[in-house]
């Protein structure tokens, strides 16, 4: 067995300086009431390429558009996007895979000086003063926020946008069914597309709230207008809480924290990592300064070591469940150390002017898109305002669902069907459009969509 | 074994205790500041706020612990120590002087019965190091 | 010491990556434009980025470089040992690699229509068979991305089961030797946790369970082994005390490690139990993540799952989102899925053979580093102790004034992680103990070699072990200074103070 190293001479050796006769002795500790019967009754072991033969064989029951087999405009919280081999050949050094938590920071530097970066870069992205080492993804990030705003403001109700992916919403209403008179209200979107903000005010003045939270882009894609809606939480006493799903969008659109948003979250999964069935993805989370000791997570932080030298801990634990245990902000403990430095080294290789092209090209091959579809006939946009690389297209017929059924037979899959989400978006078509589309392979959406016309 | 000032009263959580008229000004012992290493953070009531006997009315952090404060006495806190919120590391200077936490009016001063003095306190200490 | 174990080498002194770099470089592979380009600024009004974000402006080459640089600074389990207690550094198998690139796996979209993504259903459902034969449970859900999420979603099942049978209950008995997560998770979920004292032979004893159970008491949390390395022997009976109350009793799997083959946790009264795929199961630590924590349980919690759970008909795998008790969803999608193919490639490699085979050799590299440490480093109790041992600090202190914290940095010197300290909390000075099977017996001897030489210098020159780290290119580093003063990010004008 290639990965326990010890011979027959090796285990009688160790068995006589421990003092016992045979292995099996070292577990006389469990009572023989407790011993498992017989054997594991598991396939039997397996030589390495037989093994890769069994996953060559899995991975080929699949359709997967990273092997052309399939032309995908899926998006709807898990964006595909270009990642590139030198990120891949990074963090699969030995020193950043097989790496602990750097609790010893003298000898985890290389991963803590990564995450500083990471703290910086999601602070730089979404605006705002302090970010932590990350969370598991956008969906718990999210919970985890709504539950921050409730120890901050001491208040058991959250205002909640139906723009918000239903699975982050699925995830918070869950984490909060263990605390007892917690409210979620939901507001619906307006027919612009965006959150109803006449809604949103009815719903913060009826009763005091912790937090208003909303996604921009929205889930149908929509670029919703987040300064005025900050300021009505405000108003209101609540704090402010943003979900961005599509990192990209932030190379084009206002982030929170300009827009005076308390607390950002969102997922790098599509943009530091492939999107793998869905993960893993990294949550992020970032806020204010005066909120950090509230934040849930993991940070690091930069100080000297006895020389003088810059150097780079874990700080401010007491927040977290390894000191605090039951009143911790959180229970987390392991984040997505990995990802979070794909995501550093994405945000480094695509820098300033790679990040702001990156945006370009989403934003003008959407439009592109966006346009010739709403062109056809049957098919109507479901919103008119502005959005990023996503849009929602009603289609005819009035079953997406079949729709991508149909056109999947012919290598397409044209955005995801809404209906999964709920039956009253049946007859809605999601369609993400990325950098890795190009115009030809655009041009035959549209004509493939043109097909099913009307 | 940590100094003890003789004038001071002690609780069996380690805090101090020294008394003019119905005031009671509380801090953190010597020990306690020493088992918790270098203080990062403390978390006090404001003025104003009431207090009981024996509960928890703030906490002290340090790098790698975080320990609660416990009120000796019940009654009303009317100073608090602001210079600690900026200089947390003036407890571990000087606990029994420029790092008190709190100032609590007594509202039932025979509650100070139930604290140690210095002699107690010694061997309370000496007793819990093993 | 007469010959150092480590030296510094070639260790470059790197600044972080906002500091490298010019105006105008960039490491990006873009495509042009081939569609019409549009003013997206004036498209997006009031609604576009003013301030572009302050990311690096770097060359391929220099990223590289950077983080190439920064890697010569990490320990690895590709280095050298992390007798990490409770965390199971065990080698992380290269072929999980190739496995979970695979595009038919890495390049799956999560709303992909069912027909197409039979192979990775498939995968999903072998694993959840696998770990069931495994640990003797029922079901389990694969959604929860670490071990920390999956005590979370099982105290989220035994709350929804209790639930649904009128009476969810107040409180939960934690031991005082559990990891700092459960009672966080228990908090989390709106309960109270009552702590046990852990018996003076350090295990939990019934008569201790029986003081603080009441029809209160919705479930007992225990690790097994508990985070000493010892068997809790009392178990079944604990449990059935539990069971006849109406509680629930849940296992923190973190330790599973130590009874593959042996035990399997759902037949010895256990109802709901995370595992850590990170730890026994061989998936990459990644510098803290990604890891995951399924949770298996009995039969009587399947109805509150998270949803959805993978099923099979025949031939064909599909979603079943329908299960109108679920609990909900603990995250988005259906859980790290790059983490589970890695997790299954290592229980497919191994078979139950290997499995057990990893058990065995994992008790008895614990035991031969118990039987080479003791004596300078008492276990914390005389009971046996299976896949990791807690030794007590506690005389070498008192004889030298040497704390384990100065042990622990003075084994980097010697090439070594340090192991857990002070956890866990009920023994003084502690130092938690697991190698791992993967670990070769000679580099257990140049470990306790290490220890029993850093005892000897304690007595001989303390102040040499105070210092310490002197080796690795950085010493100590002031974590008072990182609190008091928190920089939690990188900015462009107080980089040299």
């Amino acid at each position: 067995m290639r990965y326990i190293p010890h011979t027959d001479q090796d285990i009688a050796r160790m068995l006589e300086v421990i003092g016992v006769g045979t292995v099996e002795e070292l577990f006389r500790s469990i009572p023989a009431g407790s011993r498992a019967k017989g054997t594991l009754a598991l396939p039997p072991p397996m030589p390495e390429h037989e093994l890769l033969a069994l996953f060559q064989r899995l991975a080929g029951a699949n359709r997967s558009a990273t092997t052309g087999d399939l032309l995908a405009f899926l998006g709807a919280g898990a964006t595909p996007h270009a990642i590139p081999q030198a990120l891949d050949d990074i963090i699969r050094r030995s020193e950043f895979l097989t790496a602990y938590t750097p609790y010893q920071a003298e000898i985890s530097q290389g991963t803590l000086m990564a995450i500083f970066e990471f703290q910086t870069m999601v602070c730089e992205l979404f605006d705002l003063e302090v970010a932590n080492a990350s969370m598991y993804d956008g969906a718990t990030a999210t919970a985890e926020a709504l539950l921050m705003t409730k120890r901050l403001k001491g208040r058991d109700r959250f205002v909640v946008s139906e723009g918000v992916h239903p699975e982050y919403l699925e995830t918070c209403e869950t984490y909060l069914s263990g605390l007892s008179g917690v409210e979620l209200v939901r507001v619906g979107l307006g027919p612009d597309g965006r959150t109803d903000t006449a809604a949103v005010k009815a719903a913060l003045e009826s009763a005091a709230a912790a937090c208003l939270l909303v996604q921009s882009p929205n889930f149908f894609g929509v670029v919703e207008d987040l300064a005025p809606l900050a300021d009505l939480a405000h108003e209101a006493d609540a704090l402010a809480v943003a979900v961005v799903t599509e990192m990209v969008s932030l190379s084009k659109c206002q982030p929170p924290g300009a827009c005076d948003f308390d607390i950002a979250v969102g997922d790098g999964l599509g943009y530091a990592v492939p999107v793998a069935l869905g993960g893993p993805g990294v949550g992020l989370f970032a806020t204010r300064d005066e909120f950090k000791r509230q934040m849930p997570g993991r940070l690091i932080g930069e100080t000297r070591d006895a020389n003088g030298v810059r150097g780079y801990v874990m700080t401010l634990a007491t927040r977290e469940q390894h000191i605090r245990r039951e009143k911790a902000t959180s229970n987390i403990c392991t984040n997505q150390g990995l990802v979070a430095l794909c995501f550093t080294i994405q945000s480094a290789l695509l820098g300033r002017n790679g990040f702001d092209q990156l945006g370009q090209l989403n934003y003008a091959k959407a439009q592109y898109a966006r346009q010739a579809i709403a062109a056809l006939d049957g098919y109507t946009l479901r919103y008119d305002a502005p959005c990023f690389n996503e849009f929602a297209v009603r289609v005819p017929g009035g079953d997406a669902g079949r729709l991508v059924t149909d056109l999947a037979e012919h290598g397409i899959l044209p955005g995801v069907a809404l209906g999964r989400f709920d039956p009253a978006w049946k007859d809605t078509l999601l369609v993400s459009v990325t950098e890795v589309h190009r115009r030809e392979d655009i041009d035959r959406l549209v004509a493939a969509l043109a097909g099913k016309g009307a | 074994m940590s100094d003890i000032p003789s004038h001071l009263q002690y609780t069996k959580e380690h805090e101090w205790a020294r008394t003019t008229d119905d005031i009671m000004r509380v801090g953190i012992t010597r020990h306690a500041a020493d088992q918790l290493g270098d203080i990062t953070m403390v978390e006090l009531p404001r003025e104003g706020d009431e207090v009981q006997k024996d509960d928890e009315f703030g906490t002290i952090e340090s790098v790698k612990a975080v320990s609660a404060v416990y009120a000796p006495v019940s009654g009303k806190v009317v100073k608090v120590n602001e210079i600690l919120e900026d200089n947390p590391e003036y407890i571990n200077d000087d606990p029994y002087d420029v790092g008190w936490l709190v100032e609590i009016q007594m509202s039932d001063p025979s509650e100070r019965d139930d604290l140690m003095d210095a002699a107690a306190y010694q061997a309370f200490s000496a007793e819990q190091e093993d | 010491m007469t010959q150092s174990c480590v030296t510094p080498g070639l260790l470059h002194f790197e600044p972080p990556i906002f500091e490298i770099g010019a105006t105008g470089r960039t490491g990006a592979s873009l495509p042009t434009l081939d569609v019409p380009d549009v003013d997206s600024a004036a498209a997006l009004g009031n609604l576009a980025r003013r301030k572009p974000p302050g990311l690096p402006e770097v060359s391929e080459v220099e990223v590289v470089r950077h983080f190439t640089r920064l890697s010569q600074w990490n320990h690895s389990i590709d280095l050298g040992m992390y007798p990490l207690g409770s965390c199971t550094m065990k080698y992380n198998p290269k072929v999980n690699e190739a496995t979970a690139r695979l595009p038919g796996l890495a390049g799956l979209h999560p709303y992909q229509p069912e027909s197409q993504i039979q192979g990775a259903l498939e995968l999903l459902w072998e694993l959840e068979r696998a770990l069931c034969e495994i640990s003797g449970f029922a079901r389990t859900t694969l959604q929860p991305a670490a071990g920390a999420h999956g005590e979370l979603t099982g105290l989220m099942l035994i709350r929804a089961y209790l639930t649904a049978g009128g009476n969810p209950r107040t409180k939960v008995i934690i031991p005082d030797t559990a990891h700092g997560t459960n009672p966080a998770s228990v908090a989390l979920n709106g309960y109270k946790p009552v702590s046990v004292r852990t018996g003076a032979d350090g295990v939990l004893r019934p008569q201790d369970i029986e003081a603080v159970l009441d029809e209160d008491v919705a479930a007992i949390m225990v690790t097994n082994p508990n985070t000493l390395g010892i068997y809790e022997t009392h178990l079944p009976v604990i449990a059935k005390m539990v069971h006849d109350m109406g509680g629930l009793v849940y296992m923190d799997g973190a330790n599973l490690n130590a009874i593959m083959g042996k035990v399997k946790p759902g037949e010895v009264g256990v109802d709901v139990m995370h595992f850590n795929l990170h730890k026994t199961f061989s998936t990459p630590h990644g510098g803290g993540g990604p890891g995951a924590g399924p949770v298996g349980v009995v039969e009587r919690l399947v109805p509150h799952l998270p949803r959805p759970t993978v099923e099979k008909h025949g031939d064909r795998f599909s979603l079943d989102f329908d299960r109108p008790e679920s609990i909900g969803r603990v995250r988005s999608f259906y859980g790290n899925f790059g983490v589970l193919v890695r997790a299954f490639t290592y229980i497919r490699e191994l078979g139950g053979e290997g499995l057990t085979q990893a058990t065995e050799m994992a008790v008895l590299n614990a035991n031969y580093i118990r039987a080479r440490l003791k004596d300078a480093f008492p276990p914390s109790h005389e009971a046996d102790t299976l896949h990791e041992t807690v030794f007590t600090g506690k005389p070498l202190k008192k004889e030298t004034g040497v704390i384990t914290m100065d042990v622990a940095k003075r084994l980097m010197d010697h090439g070594f992680h340090p192991p857990t300290v002070y956890f866990p909390l009920i023994v003084p000075e502690a130092l938690m103990i697991e190698p791992t099977e993967t670990e070769p017996p000679e580099e257990l001897d140049r470990f306790c070699d290490a220890i029993l030489h850093i005892h000897t210098e304690a007595h001989e020159s303390p102040e040499t072990v105070h210092a310490a780290p002197l080796q690795v290119g950085l010493r100590r580093l002031d974590e008072t200074r990182a609190a008091r003063n928190p920089r939690l990010r990188w900015t462009p004008t107080e980089d040299s103070e």
